[in-house]
């Protein structure tokens, strides 16, 4: 025991110094300007609390380890108490150490309780890999009601009591998010490329939409699809070369796109106004037929005007709002809808095994580049939305930190899940609404998400895949089978007993005396009988 | 009983092997006089359906595959023999086109007339216009989708015009509810066939092995090839699957008028259906012939037993037939 | 021509550095097959640590304290390297093919964020620390120089390579990392502790990283926390340029990358530099995947 007890302390030691020559050199050597140039600024706190966050993590995993389950539950309990203590009270300890705690605390307390019960309690290992089992496809089965139930909420929202301008704001900066990682689903969930430069096709959407009603005076109805197009068309065109690429270097490939087109928009000086950006984009009019101003800019009358109420900003809001839930519902059902075709089938088979894909005949680029170009199209409106939105654009909204926010969006929901992906987006950006007082922390906190999702749930939150076209219905009935599906049509059917015969491979033929079906793996126990025709 | 049917199956197996051997060892010497003489005709066999001329390929300074012919006839089983590392799978990725030869003819001649020079086209091409389907050595499924689904990629272009290109499919035009119906209807047949109708929803992934293999067999079939590559189908296998396996080959073989290009280690499974069988080693045809003729080439057993570490099953199945 | 010599020595100079952090991605590649995409980040966090250091060894001699600047830089880099290895690339060594690369994303934009709250988005701007150099060539008016920064850079970039290419060929460390590259089932079934040996060449990246860092703070005298995302992504392009895996080739494409980049900048448009770099790296990927030293991949199947 004393001698575990060194083991420990030794380890916890390692752990501490390990993370003190992480934290210290950049965190307590803060270097700031002053009149000689730089000076350090020691700051010893935080440096303190986050060896000890690292320290007290380590010793949970170690309670853990040896099965002091009962310590363990109890340290997390006191971590989390102690972290909601501190964040009320105004102790002088940053709100991030305190968030650390209580999710260190959470983790290390379910963690505890789960081997608690298998060890105190005696329940078994596999009764709760059951219980957990028979959740997950409670939760599979919930989901679309859930997903009914919400967009019911999203498309009322405006009109519900509590609704208020932020609150809208923060819907559309969500739903714009859905949109784009909808679009880069496609490519990501689906074809399984990893695209980097995903914000290359948000930026020619924007640009696109913003020069266009800019210099050309065309209205949104206009702009929007040419924006839309344009994105697809120069996914296509980037695409093409690309698209035979490995994994890892098509990833990198797209990054250098993405930075290309930015740095393009940067020195093209003379059709994207450079580094200043393009201002005064207009926005969307009421489908042509008025617009939300206060006076009138130009021939449209004024909606307010129209209706005979008085003006109110947040006439164009709303109007913002059901514009990109507008957007982002017709992705849903198209992708929705794609996926079960044979397109979207290919773009999965290629995804899975793209020899065993060519071997079939599937032609590999050409499939990957219709995902490429509808996947770029996508961006291409949210940029074009994104531009009417803001009413001005400059390059600076278009790095690579972007195609990482909407990547951490798909890969967090689950690649290839539509409902997962927009629970991430709310999550992602959401949450840093929420906590205001931690939005400096958001680029970290993304960043090291995406690591602890791969390490922890690579599938990510809602990893479950929906086939595309099933054979069998809930009770076990043969859909698709109404008319023509007959076993004994098959050529390879002797004329003789069907039964016997149809299963071929299953049943051994030099002993018929066995049966057909009841050979093998269970084989053909649905067999219709209504199917011989012959 | 399941054992006592594998035991059953590979007893009938090695009594079928010791017959084609005492054939074989009744006529050594014109056995092997035969052997060579078929394999200088068949090379320009006029009614072939693939014929191989002088393939050759080379990986840095290996050559892996060195001036080989031979060719398939419709309707027949074509087994590719040979140790180890003899270049077999080589010239399956030859003519699917996953490398490019560095010499050599591959022509598919389809029964309307039409002439398919393989090694000039991309693997996809070579799946559709040469109608040519295989299978892998290593299972490659779609694992996370479902069976069902496996065998509906593998018709991926019929349900494409079916679709209208995707545009009819996005409005569900009644064209392509007909041709989705359609390729179920296929897929069940060949499901039905292999025995895995009742698990069509089920992922790919979760199959037992001997149900992958079946499975990329049944896949392979549902894209309509008029000659089917099966690279070690019984590897893996137990004795009384194999035998089943044997079966199932010469059923779809004969029945649906398929030409077989067969690798295959299990001598029980080659020279139990073969009708024409090409021994490889170190890339070259060292003999060719029926399975008799083989059987008692000499140089085909020197191949053979000269490798005495090898450790699969033809080393111990040939060298019984000596 | 004076000019060409002049775009010449800072071409080398600046591949130098390049090359080595390219070493860092290229062996990485070479033994566990992933783009470590936080590299750029370490090299980031080298030339910050450099920084923090001069500043806080401002009192010492220069000697003394460029010692200590190394050192520190070093150790602290090495750190970084093992424990960016250690938490977000082993638990992934058998998921799916492109999760160490998304986690590797993940790495670097946590780290660029750190630094930046660590300590701040501001400019970190030294003064200059070594001055002077020799006038090689004057032509008509303009001066060929090489200052001895410059020369202090190239020189030491070619002991470290000599260095390690001694340590990759003949010591066992080395060949523990080829016997790992080879075949890590292979190489742990005969006694070499593969986790330990990725651990190494992670640390040793990391450590070359953690120099170049240096050699640039002291170079352009001025760092912030971006610079590791353009230098990352211009030694990655060196690293395949030369062929991934490669070592000498991932020197050889440095010097290649940075040669472009200044001759680009001298002659064209230095606004488009970057875009050239960038496009140098998408035509490699696209022409020549196995870049100059390596091998065409056969595609198993």
């Amino acid at each position: 025991m004393t001698q575990d007890l060194r083991a420990i302390l030794i380890e916890l030691g390692i752990t501490g110094l390990i993370a003190a020559a992480l934290v210290f050199p950049l965190i307590t050597l803060r270097t700031i300007d002053s009149f000689e140039g730089l000076t350090i600024n020691a700051r010893w706190l935080p440096s303190v609390l986050a060896v000890a966050l690292v320290v007290l993590g380590r010793f949970g995993l170690i309670l853990l380890r040896y099965e002091r389950s009962a310590i363990a539950l109890a340290g997390g309990a006191a971590a989390m108490l102690a972290a909601a203590y501190a964040w009320s009270s105004d102790l002088p300890l940053s709100k991030l150490f305190e968030v650390f705690l209580f999710a260190g605390g959470l983790f290390l307390f379910a963690r505890a309780a789960i081997q608690w019960l298998v060890i105190a309690r005696g329940v078994e290992r596999a009764r709760i890999d059951t219980a957990r089992a028979d959740a997950a496809l409670a939760l599979r089965r919930a989901i679309p009601l859930a997903a009914a139930v919400v967009v019911v909420f999203v498309a009322f929202l405006p009109w519900l009591p509590f609704s208020s301008i932020y609150m809208l704001d923060v819907g559309i900066l969500i739903l714009t998010y859905v949109l784009l990682g909808w679009g880069l689903n496609i490519i990501v969930g689906y074809a399984g490329l990893l695209d980097l430069g995903y914000v290359a096709f948000y930026a020619v959407g924007a640009y696109a939409y913003a020069i266009f009603a800019v210099n050309f005076g065309l209205s949104f109805w206009w702009c929007l699809p040419l924006a839309g197009l344009l994105a697809g068309i120069s996914g296509l065109i980037l695409g093409f070369p690309v698209l035979r690429l490995r994994g890892d270097y098509f990833a990198i490939v797209t990054l250098g796109f993405g930075e290309i087109v930015r740095l393009v928009l940067i020195n093209w000086s003379a059709v994207t106004r450079g580094p200043d950006g393009i201002s005064s984009i207009p926005r969307p009019s009421l489908f042509g037929v008025a617009e939300f101003n206060k006076r009138a800019t130009g021939d449209l009358p004024l909606f307010h005007e129209m209706l005979g109420i008085p003006f109110s900003p947040e006439h164009r809001i709303i109007f913002l709002y059901y514009l990109v839930f507008t957007l982002s519902a017709l992705v849903a059902i198209f992708t929705l809808r794609i996926r079960t075709l044979p397109i979207g089938r290919a773009w999965e088979a290629l995804r899975e095994d793209d020899i065993a894909s060519a071997s079939l005949g599937l032609n590999r680029t050409r499939i990957k580049l219709v995902a490429f170009g509808i996947s770029a199209a996508w961006g291409g409106f949210a940029g074009a939305f994104f531009a009417t939105r803001q009413g001005f654009i400059s390059p600076e909204s278009f790095t690579f930190i972007e195609s990482a926010i909407v990547l951490s969006i798909v890969v967090l929901g689950g690649m290839g899940s539509l409902v997962g992906i927009a629970i991430a987006a709310a999550l992602l950006i959401g949450l840093p609404e929420v906590f205001r007082e931690l939005s400096e922390f958001r680029m970290v906190a993304y960043g090291g998400g995406l690591v602890l999702i791969m390490v922890w749930r690579p599938r990510g939150l809602l990893s479950f895949r929906e086939p595309s076209v099933r054979l069998f219905d809930r009770r076990g009935r043969m859909r698709f089978a109404a008319e023509g599906y007959a076993v004994g049509d098959s050529p390879l059917a002797a004329p003789a007993p069907t039964t016997a015969t149809a299963t071929a491979m299953t049943a051994a033929p030099a002993a018929p005396a066995t049966g057909g079906g009841a050979v093998g793996e269970g084989s053909v126990v649905r067999q219709k009988p209504t199917g011989s025709k012959g | 009983m399941i054992s006592g049917d594998g035991e059953g199956g590979s007893v009938e197996m090695e009594t079928e092997t010791t017959a084609a051997a005492s054939a074989a060892v009744s006529a050594t010497a014109t056995a092997a006089a035969t052997a060579t003489a078929t394999a200088a005709a068949t090379t320009t066999a006029p009614d072939a359906l693939l014929t191989v001329e002088h393939l050759s390929i080379r990986f840095g300074g290996l050559l892996a595959v060195d001036d080989l012919s031979f060719s398939a006839l419709p309707g027949e089983i074509t087994a590719i023999i040979g140790p180890n590392g003899a270049g077999k799978t080589t010239v399956f990725n030859c003519l699917t086109g996953f490398y490019s030869p560095d010499v050599g003819r591959l022509l598919m001649r389809h029964s309307d007339g039409a002439e398919v020079y393989l090694e000039r086209l991309e693997s996809d091409q070579i799946a559709r216009r040469g109608r040519l389907a295989r299978t892998f050595q290593n299972v490659r499924l779609f694992p996370r989708m479902t069976v069902l689904e496996n065998l509906l990629v593998a018709q991926h272009a019929e349900l494409m015009r079916g679709s209208l290109y995707t545009v009819g499919g996005l409005f569900s035009l009644p064209s392509y509810r007909r041709a989705q119906q359609a390729a179920v209807e296929k897929a069940c047949r060949y499901l039905n066939l292999v025995g895995l109708l009742s698990r069509a929803d089920e992922e790919a992934g979760a199959l037992a092995h001997g149900a992958q293999r079946r499975l990329e067999i049944a896949r392979a079939l549902c894209s309509d090839p008029v000659l089917l590559c099966l690279d070690e189908p019984a590897a893996g296998l137990n004795p009384s699957e194999s035998k089943t396996l044997r079966h199932f080959l010469r059923r779809i073989c004969e029945e649906e008028g398929l030409a077989i290009l067969l690798i295959e280690h299990d001598m029980g499974v080659v020279m139990g259906i073969s009708d024409h069988i090409v021994v490889l080693d170190y890339g070259r045809k060292i003999s060719e012939g029926t399975p008799e003729e083989v059987a008692g080439d000499p140089r085909v057993i020197a191949a053979y037993l000269g490798e005495e570490d090898a450790d699969d099953g033809s080393t111990s199945s040939t060298a019984a037939t000596a | 021509m004076a000019y060409f010599l002049q775009q010449l020595i800072n071409g080398v100079t600046l591949g130098s550095v390049y090359g080595l952090i390219a070493i860092g991605y290229t062996m990485v590649y070479g033994i566990i097959g992933m783009i470590n995409f936080a590299h750029g980040e370490i090299y980031m966090i080298g030339a910050f640590v450099a920084v923090i250091a001069f500043t806080l060894f401002a009192g010492f001699s220069f000697f003394a304290a460029l010692l200590l600047v190394l050192v520190f830089a070093m150790l602290v880099s090495g750190f970084y390297g093992w424990t960016v290895e250690r938490l977000a690339y082993r638990p992934l060594r058998h998921s799916f093919r492109l999760a160490p690369l998304i986690s590797a994303i993940g790495m670097s934009i946590f780290l660029q964020n750190f630094v930046q709250l660590a300590q701040g988005a501001r400019n970190k701007p030294i003064p200059p620390k070594v001055q002077g150099g020799f006038t090689l060539l004057n032509d008509g008016g303009f001066a060929v120089q090489i200052s001895y920064l410059q020369i202090g850079i190239i020189v030491l970039t070619i002991m470290l390579m000599v260095g390690l290419n001694g340590v990759i060929h003949t010591t066992s460390l080395g060949r523990r990392q080829r016997a790992c590259e080879q075949d890590k089932v292979m190489a742990s079934l005969l006694g070499v502790d593969v986790d330990r040996t990725v651990s190494v060449t992670f640390v040793t990246g990391a450590v070359l990283a953690a120099l170049a860092g240096v050699m640039v703070t002291l170079y352009y005298g001025v760092v912030d926390f971006f610079i590791g995302f353009h230098a990352g992504i211009k030694a990655f392009t060196a690293a395949v340029l030369g062929g991934i895996g490669s070592v000498h080739g991932a020197m050889l494409g440095g010097l290649l990358i940075g040669l472009i980049e200044a001759f680009w900048a001298g002659y064209f448009l230095t606004e488009w530099k970057d875009v050239a770099a960038f496009s140098i790296l998408v035509m490699v990927l696209i022409f020549r995947p196995s870049g100059i030293f390596g091998h065409p991949e056969v595609e198993k199947i």
